[in-house]
């Protein structure tokens, strides 16, 4: 099984069935993308095919229907993309673990609109779950990135 | 080699060693034998005392020895050490310490004493004084009870006091100056000419010099670093998912095992059938590790596919089979009318509740329930571990790393000094990695797989259906209000035992007999300070039944909810303003002033919109008085969180940014669990087991949080658990005020709609 990620071509010797979570966790070493609750429900596993965001626990690695971006190639460490620059300059992680997830749903969300309200951020935002509750900062550097994206 | 240093007046003994290419400050305390948890790194003719500053031609590290499970804590404690050293924050590394009694806590001790926060007394104050001794020979490093800053507060930075001074020696000695034209900046010994002589390269010559006097500490007017906001040390490398967990542990040749337990939660396995599982692409094995089932394959998934085709016989269930058999069972300790405590027990509340009919007082009564609780840390539970030649290597987030130790040995059956342990980032803790389940887990797949690193995995749905929980618990009162205040307050609350649980499954650092009462399950009952003139408070313990443990604020997660919707009762009651009638009892000033200022923050008293109310609580709880405000709105959809306020106290505010960050995750915690979070059971099984059904606090849900520090207390305290004990009550109060429904169970959701 051949897959693209974060630009890099591997092939894998999994079952096709098996979950992309697994197969970039388990598979391929790539650890920034998580493990929370494998049913679609927390987000941590969130990652990009074709620069859409999609819960990676529920796309089966045979599925695959494009290039895959996790949270390690969103960007390059000297260059930062805006959602991580503003996640960092609001000081959103606590704990971190779901904070992958929440990134990569930021980013989609701002591809799609770039000017988000608190309602819109509400909606999309609240599949990704946060123990920690840093529901606010995330909040405010959605609109952080937004105005950064803006900008640019 | 090791030298003693200065001997202060808390009884640490600062000393100093020579490392390969420099010098390790650090701290020793009391007389103790202490280990050297770093010896085993070291070359010979090389010693280490316990490391809190490691300085090397290669740079500066701060050992930060608790666990950094998003509290921030890490960043703390190197501010501390910083602060004296005069060093940048971003020109240094932190590490978690190996385990070792040399990272004992103090703090975690100072809780269980039976003195209230506020009692100043002499005796009290030679309790907490004594702390630090008890702790080393427990071997307490633990990360819990929001103890972290105030057992560091002094020691870190006196480490960095005496390091920065035997630095200015090095240098003194090197330049024939005198020490006291020397200055430090930014991890430097600066000479009067401007010259910077970096630490980096004074390192080597420090471990021969006599160590520096320990000079007085820096005055809170002085300081750089702290009681600033800070970025924290890991917020990089948690926006770019390069922070590693346990579960991102990954070794050379690794299998990936997973775990089902008995589901009835403390049962075990009779039998299973693997022959199908074995059959499977990519598992490689199942085994019986006693108290359940795990399957090795060569990704996690396959081994969740390969534990879905076993067949189990379990061990039936010990306890009631459904939750009402479960209360039924804690009510039933009661009855038995043998307390496990009795803290407080002010003048005669019997005589004053039975003399109530003839001095026209009015009596109330009521009973509270919560139910049992579980974690949900995002990162389910997980262990790394590798077993060969005799030797067991193990990565975890665990809270209590030497527990770990002792219980791996143990596990393994081999010496503690055959076990090393590496303790990860944690992702989330909240009391759950406090226990050992999973690195005695871990130890004993690794066992089994000997020569395989082997990552071992709790499904979310073993997670949360599994516990350990937050007991579930019944609160009982009955007071008298005359003239618009309590007369007499009788309050008691039922629980299983949490400090049970924990000896039972091995999580104590020192065996707990029975006949010790448990502290957490009256806490923050009986210690509030409200000046009632008759005012008892009894706790009893139930049988043991489903696991429990320590859940974030313990005891104080379900008392302060039992305790302060009282407090509104009786206000209602007495016709009085729940802020004003706790103002005129409250004894305490800086409990006083955090009600003060929550009420000043959110504006109470001012009229509210048509279908908007408020409710409020206040509690001291780990040694920090919090008062909280929460305002609720009725709308089509049911009601909504529209704001909440909490003022803590916390002594000394370290780092203000971080703190505001732990408020808030607090009061979320708390009210997530309020709102929608409960463990039940039906035929003896847990009938929750994925965030679909245990459904915590979403985006759209969570209240803004505005929140004050105030620094008023005589003692350091931390907050990652002060925000968590008042938002039920908060929220309890603030839907009794627009519905004038009294919930008295909680999830208030199964009463009443949320949005």
């Amino acid at each position: 099984m051949d897959i693209t990620v974060n630009g890099t071509l591997h092939s894998l010797d999994l079952p096709d069935d098996t979950p992309l979570l697994w197969a970039l966790r388990d598979g391929l070493g790539i650890t920034g993308v998580k493990y929370g609750c494998g049913i679609a429900q927390c987000g941590a596993c969130t990652v990009h095919i074709d620069g859409q965001a999609v819960r990676s626990c529920q796309v089966a690695l045979g599925d695959t229907w494009g290039d895959v971006t996790t949270i390690e190639g969103l960007s390059a460490p000297d260059a930062l993309h805006p959602v991580q620059q503003a996640w960092i300059a609001h000081q959103v992680a606590q704990c971190g673990y779901c904070q992958s997830g929440q990134i990569m749903q930021a980013v989609d969300l701002l591809s799609l609109n770039p000017t988000p309200t608190d309602e819109d951020i509400d909606q999309v935002m609240s599949g990704n779950l946060c123990r920690c509750a840093t529901y606010p900062r995330i909040r405010a550097a959605i609109h952080t990135a937004a105005s950064m994206m803006r900008e640019a | 080699m090791s030298r003693l240093g200065t001997y202060t007046r808390r009884g640490f003994l600062i000393g100093s060693v020579a490392v390969a290419g420099g010098v390790v400050f650090g701290v020793r305390s009391y007389r103790a034998n202490l280990e050297n948890p770093l010896t085993a790194a070291l070359g010979p003719g090389e010693a280490a005392l316990t490391p809190y500053v490691k300085i090397t031609a290669d740079g500066i590290t701060i050992i930060t020895p608790r666990a950094e499970m998003g509290q921030g804590i890490h960043t703390t404690l190197a501010s501390l050490v910083a602060e004296e050293l005069d060093v940048d924050l971003a020109d240094i590394a932190v590490e978690h310490g190996p385990p070792s009694s040399a990272y004992f806590n103090g703090g975690v001790v100072e809780e269980g004493y039976p003195f209230p926060a506020t009692d100043q007394s002499a005796l009290a104050e030679f309790a907490r004084a004594q702390r630090d001794i008890p702790a080393v020979f427990l071997a307490y490093q633990i990360t819990g009870g929001s103890t972290s800053t105030h057992d560091a507060y002094e020691k870190m930075r006196r480490a960095g006091a005496i390091a920065r001074e035997t630095l200015k020696a090095v240098a003194a000695t090197r330049t024939g100056l005198p020490v006291a034209d020397l200055k430090t900046q930014s991890g430097a010994v600066v000479l009067p000419d401007a010259t910077r002589l970096p630490y980096t390269e004074l390192a080597a010559d420090a471990a021969d010099v006599e160590l520096a006097d320990a000079p007085a500490l820096r005055p809170k007017s002085e300081w750089r670093i702290l009681g600033k906001s800070q970025d924290r040390l890991d917020v990089v490398a948690k926006s770019t998912g390069r922070a590693i967990y346990a579960s991102d542990i990954r070794l050379p040749g690794m299998r990936f095992g997973v775990i089902r337990r008995s589901p009835y939660p403390i049962g075990t396995i009779r039998s299973f059938d693997a022959t199908e599982a074995l059959a499977l692409p990519g598992v490689e094995a199942v085994l019986d590790i006693g108290t359940a089932v795990v399957a090795v394959a060569t990704t996690t998934w396959a081994a969740m596919q390969a534990l879905d085709a076993v067949t189990y016989d379990w061990t039936p269930p010990t306890y009631p089979a459904d939750t009402e058999g479960h209360f039924a069972a804690i009510a039933a300790a009661f009855a038995t009318n043998r307390p496990n405590s009795r803290q407080r027990d002010d003048r005669d509340v019997e005589a004053a509740l039975n003399g109530a009919a003839t001095s026209g007082a009015e009596v109330i009564e009521a009973e509270y329930r919560v139910p049992y609780l579980a974690h949900t840390t995002m990162e389910p539970m997980s262990a790394a571990a590798l077993y060969q030649n005799g030797g067991l290597q193990i990565w975890a987030g665990t809270q209590g790393p030497t527990v770990a130790r002792r219980e791996a040995a143990k596990a393994a059956g081999i010496e503690e000094d055959a076990v090393t342990i590496t303790t990860t980032l944690l992702g989330g803790g909240f009391g759950r990695r406090g226990e050992m389940d999973f690195v005695q887990n871990a130890v004993k797949v690794a066992i089994q797989m000997e020569g395989t690193p082997v990552l071992l995995t709790y499904s979310r749905e073993d997670d949360t259906s599994r516990g350990p929980y937050r007991p579930a618990a019944i609160g009982r009162f009955k007071a008298t209000v005359h003239n618009g205040l309590p007369v007499a307050v009788d309050v008691s609350t039922a629980s299983p035992s949490i400090l049970k649980g924990i000896n039972d499954r091995g999580g104590s650092p020192a065996s707990i007999p029975d006949i010790v009462p448990d502290f957490t399950i009256s806490q923050a009952l009986w210690d509030q300070p409200y000046g009632i003139e008759n005012y008892r408070v009894t706790a009893y313990r139930s049988d043991p039944l489903l696991p429990v443990g320590f859940w974030r604020s313990v005891g104080a997660s379900q008392n302060s909810f039992f305790h302060e919707c009282m407090m509104d009762e009786i206000a209602v009651a007495a016709g009085r303003d729940p802020v004003e009638m706790r103002l005129d009892l409250i004894t305490d000033d800086p409990s006083r002033r955090v009600l003060e200022a929550v009420a000043e923050m959110a504006d109470w008293g001012t009229p509210l919109p048509e279908g908007r109310a408020r409710g409020v609580a206040f509690a001291l709880v780990f040694g920090a008085p919090t008062a909280q405000i929460v305002e609720v709105e009725q709308t089509p959809r049911g009601i909504r969180l529209t704001h909440a306020w909490v003022a803590a106290d916390v002594g000394v505010a370290l780092d203000p940014r971080n703190l505001d960050a732990q408020l808030i995750s607090g009061v979320s915690y708390g009210l997530s669990a309020a709102i929608g979070e409960k463990i039940t059971l039906s035929d003896g099984m847990v009938e929750q087991s994925n965030f679909h059904d245990y459904p915590p606090m979403r985006m759209y849900q969570a209240p803004p949080v505005t929140t004050r520090i105030l620094e008023n207390a005589p003692h350091i305290r931390g907050a990652g658990e002060p925000g968590t004990p008042c938002a039920a009550p908060a929220l309890a109060n603030a839907v009794f005020a627009l519905t004038g429904e009294r919930i008295r169970s909680l999830p208030l959701g199964d009463h009443i709609a949320f949005v």
